[in-house]
């Protein structure tokens, strides 16, 4: 299901963050791409209405987003956040909160394993992870509602290298696995090109 | 001189140690003796005509006038608290019937249970108590409400991300709010009568009752305050938290990107 951004107009603190914005994301690997403060991940969060737009509309699978619930919106398209933002308790209690959230069982060793760790962590403190484990976490949560489409700000920003290829390697599996599409925002060229089928680029809140 | 009659020239005599707080800030340069000796003017000439009016109705005996002014004593909590809860979107009507609540189910059940007769010289100077407390636990557990939204941005909004509305997402904060808001009275309810004699028990002392029905009298009280601030911050932040959020499940103040 594509998304499309018709004249978009988003404004945060007083400043035009995005202006006039058209574009469309089409299903599989799209990547937002551009510096920082361009409007990435405002971007990000029209598509699944952790904001909505001060102009112009946010379509998804023809329809416009305001038109739909936005809690079964939110558990459709997951959003996986630049910076982990875990709640205090388990992994496999974070893990499960989407589903139970939706009234839904959670298979949590699944989601786990999707996200490249291994079961044995469902039972750690979510507080005493390693950045990298958390982001993974995070993945892991947002995989646990079984998502159509993923989106991802910044995936890889706060991992070293390493962490960064298995990560990728992780999104390129789940793609090859799942069939998940996903709408990926980073700064990183590189990664945009290794992870994406279309690269948009926006600069001062416009495509460049 | 009975205990409860003070003349102006005991007061004046009192001033000595108001004198000996402006000394020790002369001494120690703290620059506070101008804010010391407006406190002790605004205090005197507060307490003077708040007395007066008192005095006018109780003499009166009519509750109407009482009621009258205790809700005076709730709209000026109400202004206070909110004043001090500037960061909470909202606050005003929520404040208002959470120290509506408290002062109306402490002094309707100290009523009911035949402690005082409904007249103006037990409901005036208890529902004070009482809105005073409600005030203060209402916007502490306000404010730290605000603080939690704005601190924990992220994570709330990562848990709207998954699909929670605005009320589950907020549910951990008001948690930890209210324990904010009522974690105060509840010490001092813990060590009442070991470092200092509550206001009520030291009143009724000066009054000329005896120590056991003093106690007894402090004791009602402040179980009922208990009650009623709990009461009062719940009721400021279930009606208040709401505000953080726009009708579809959004951060009305979304976290900045990193």
């Amino acid at each position: 299901m594509p998304f499309e951004l018709r004249d978009v107009t988003a404004r945060r603190g007083g400043r035009t963050v995005l202006d006039g914005l058209s574009v469309r994301l089409a299903d599989g690997a799209s990547c937002v791409a551009g510096p920082s403060g361009s409007g990435k991940s405002t971007l990000l969060r029209l598509l699944n209405r952790l904001m909505d737009p001060d102009a112009g509309a946010v379509l998804y699978g023809g329809a416009d987003v305001r038109e739909r619930d936005v809690l079964d919106l939110r558990r459709e398209v997951g959003l996986v956040p630049q910076l982990p933002a875990l709640r205090e308790g388990s992994v496999a209690e974070n893990v499960a909160l989407g589903p139970r959230l939706a009234g839904r069982p959670a298979d949590v060793p699944r989601a786990l394993r999707l996200a490249g760790l291994d079961e044995s962590f469902a039972e750690r403190d979510a507080g005493r992870l390693s950045v990298g484990e958390q982001q993974r976490v995070m993945l892991a949560r947002a995989l646990a509602l079984e998502p159509r489409v993923l989106l991802l700000d910044e995936p890889t920003s706060a991992l070293d290298v390493a962490s960064r290829d298995a990560v990728e390697a992780t999104l390129l599996d789940l793609r090859r696995r799942l069939g998940l599409s996903y709408v990926l925002v980073t700064h990183d060229e590189g990664q945009a090109q290794r992870l994406a089928d279309e690269v948009f680029r926006i600069e001062d809140g416009r495509l460049a | 001189m009975s205990g409860s009659e003070v003349g102006l020239a005991e007061v004046a005599g009192a001033l000595a140690l108001v004198a000996v707080a402006i000394g020790v800030s002369v001494w120690e340069r703290a620059r506070l003796e101008g804010e010391i000796a407006v406190a002790a003017a605004r205090a005197f000439v507060q307490l003077t005509a708040v007395g007066f009016v008192i005095e006018l109705i109780f003499e009166s005996d009519r509750l109407v006038f009482v009621f009258a002014l205790i809700a005076v004593m709730v709209l000026v909590g109400t202004l206070t608290a909110r004043h001090r809860a500037r960061g909470v979107p909202g606050a005003f009507w929520p404040l208002l019937v959470a120290l509506s609540l408290a002062g109306a189910s402490t002094l309707g059940l100290v009523v009911a249970l035949g402690v005082f007769e409904p007249e103006a010289r037990f409901l005036v100077p208890v529902g004070g108590i009482v809105i005073g407390n409600a005030m203060t636990a209402s916007a502490v557990a306000l404010n730290r409400l605000g603080d939690e939204v704005a601190a924990r941005a992220r994570e709330i909004e990562a848990t709207l991300a998954l699909g929670a509305t605005a009320t589950e997402a907020a549910r951990t904060l008001i948690r930890s709010s209210l324990r904010s808001g009522m974690i105060p009275l509840i010490d001092q309810t813990k060590t009442t009568g070991l470092v200092a004699f509550p206001g009520i028990m030291v009143g009724s002392l000066l009054a000329g009752a005896e120590p056991v029905d003093a106690v007894r009298l402090q004791l009602v009280i402040l179980y009922a305050l208990l009650g009623a601030v709990s009461l009062a911050a719940l009721t400021a932040m279930a009606l208040t938290y709401r505000n953080f959020f726009t009708p579809a499940h959004q951060l009305r103040e979304p976290p900045e990107p990193q």
